[in-house]
């Protein structure tokens, strides 16, 4: 199997005060490949993914232990510019989060911040990330509006824009349907397989179905540890670990 | 037995409800009735003395004993004076508390410490304000100036709107910054094109607040701003202002010239009012944006 990874992380260890949520995690996530993590509510999932782009770094009482490798790059190293790893990557959130602006500007949020564009090109590379996660047909008349004025759905895939308009290599999603009605997720988890030819996504899910229609990587996490991880159709037919396979079971939730 | 029991405690419970509801009423009505009634007054008093000088023109000589003249000069130092006071307010308010917002991690010791900071110095007398500022100025030599009363003022303002400025970017969801950080921008960039457009509405009504304590507070200006017949030029030329102007009418023997303070009065409050009004409907315009 090929090994090239953007992302390697290493005896990975978060501590929110004197409790270890992240124990020893070790994970290269492989390129142009969804990998999804499952595991129960409270094993840590979300804190894994945040800590990939630092999104811990505001909480309180948090520690690290560990490193974790971006394209080689040690991002919990004092030196690294934290605004450059979080360029790398676009984050879905549980909920999706406009900001307060327009469509437009939501979009143009990134790209502004990072680069003196001049205005057409702006509304080119609006347009252009707007079509890929398939929402410019439905605001290509109304992005002057704001973007509080779209459903969840079209706000997560607005989202997912201004996620890719910053230019990253690596889609976050955390539990990113599970505010959003049937059809609207069907339309984000197609949009991600899609996505996966030019870019590398990592999903979190409490959602068994949804891994298994859209993992090609599985990491299984249970309080804190890594169980297994290995290719989604292996882990699913094969489980190595009893307790993965009491959790793809129902047994443990 | 059981079935008499949740009856009775299901009456009580009525009784309970309605002697809240009573108690509420009341309180409502005390709250509007002195409004009505203050507002009332002043309307009722003053408005046999308002005529267009008042609010054309300076004082002339004997305007205090009853002659010819208007309180322009205080109308344009509170002007002056409080729009001056607000500015310098903003200016300081609104890093104090995008940095304990936005900067420090939510339970830091140095962001409570700041709160609890503004919480004491809100509750300072303005009387104190003004004596404070009059030391700043003997050492300063500074004489009794525009620019020394909104220096005072400005004090006064700061705590206040850093406050209620406060309790609303507290509101903003974690999430929302997150999304901002996530697409890397830095806690700047987070501060100035994220946080305080979410919390346009609310920032607004925390300088309102502030500009109407600033314009309408008659102590701190005391000994700071001084007073004088004349229109100030120069921030260094001392200034009239309404509420001073209100005092020493007042305080006149004269019943014409008293009728005058309430006539200030009323235009004191219905600059507030408008001032309020503008700012509200300029505000609504950026308030489509916000995220629910």
């Amino acid at each position: 199997m090929e090994t090239r990874t953007h992302i390697s992380v290493q005896n990975l260890s978060v501590y929110f005060d004197e409790l270890r949520v992240l124990k020893d995690v070790s994970i290269d996530i492989p390129d142009h490949k969804i990998t999804v993590i499952i595991g129960p509510s409270g094993c840590g999932k979300t804190t894994l993914l945040k800590s990939l782009n630092r999104l811990l770094d505001p909480l309180d009482g948090v520690r690290v232990g560990g490193r974790v490798l971006v394209d080689g790059i040690d991002i919990y190293d004092p030196r690294t510019e934290v605004t450059e790893i979080r360029k790398k990557m676009g984050l879905l959130s549980q909920r999706p989060q406009a900001l307060p602006m327009s469509i437009y500007d939501n979009v143009a949020y990134g790209p502004r911040i990072h680069n003196h564009i001049d205005k057409k090109r702006l509304g080119e590379i609006v347009e252009h990330y707007l079509r890929m996660a398939g929402l410019w047909e439905e605001v290509k008349d109304r992005l002057d509006e704001p973007a509080s004025r779209l459903s969840v759905g079209q706000q997560q895939r607005l989202c997912l824009a201004r996620g890719l308009a910053v230019g990253p290599e690596i889609i976050l999603g955390d539990e990113p349907t599970s505010a959003l009605d049937p059809q609207s997720s069907q339309n984000v988890e197609r949009r991600l397989i899609e996505l996966k030819e030019q870019y590398t996504v990592i999903v979190v899910t409490h959602i068994l179905r949804q891994a298994k229609r859209i993992a090609d990587y599985i990491a299984f996490l249970y309080l804190g540890e890594l169980v297994e991880h290995g290719p989604a159709a292996e882990v699913f037919a094969n489980p190595q670990n009893p307790r993965t396979r009491a959790y793809l079971t129902g047994e443990i939730s | 037995m059981i079935h008499s029991r949740s009856r009775h405690s299901l009456g009580r419970r009525k009784v309970k409800e309605g002697i809240f509801r009573v108690l509420m009423a009341v309180s409502m009505l005390i709250v509007v009735g002195c409004l009505v009634l203050i507002i009332g007054t002043i309307v009722w008093k003053g408005l046999p003395a308002m005529n267009l000088s008042m609010i054309t023109q300076t004082p002339k000589g004997g305007y205090y004993l009853g002659r010819e003249g208007g309180i322009l000069n205080a109308i344009i130092g509170s002007l002056y004076l409080a729009s001056g006071a607000t500015v310098l307010a903003i200016l300081f308010s609104l890093p104090v508390v995008l940095y304990i917002n936005v900067y420090a991690k939510r339970n830091s010791r140095l962001a409570s410490l700041t709160r609890f900071s503004l919480d004491v110095l809100w509750g300072i007398p303005s009387i104190v304000y003004g004596a404070f500022g009059f030391i700043i100025m003997i050492f300063f030599g500074l004489r009794s100036s525009l620019l020394a009363g909104i220096l005072a003022v400005g004090l006064l303002e700061f705590p206040i709107m850093s406050r209620a400025a406060d309790e609303v970017i507290r509101l903003v969801p974690r999430e929302l910054l997150e999304a901002s950080y996530s697409l890397g921008a830095t806690r700047l960039e987070t501060a100035l094109k994220v946080v305080i457009r979410q919390c346009l509405p609310g920032l607004l009504t925390a300088v309102l607040i502030a500009f109407g304590r600033g314009i309408g507070d008659a102590a701190s200006v005391l000994f700071t701003a001084g007073f004088t017949d004349r229109i100030p030029t120069s921030l260094l030329q001392p200034a009239a202002t309404l509420p001073l102007a209100i005092f020493f009418q007042l305080g006149t023997p004269f019943p014409e010239v008293q009728q005058r303070a309430y006539a200030s009065a009323v235009i004191l409050t219905v600059l507030i009012l408008v001032i309020s009004l503008l700012a509200r409907g300029l505000g609504k315009r950026y308030t489509r944006h916000i995220i629910k």
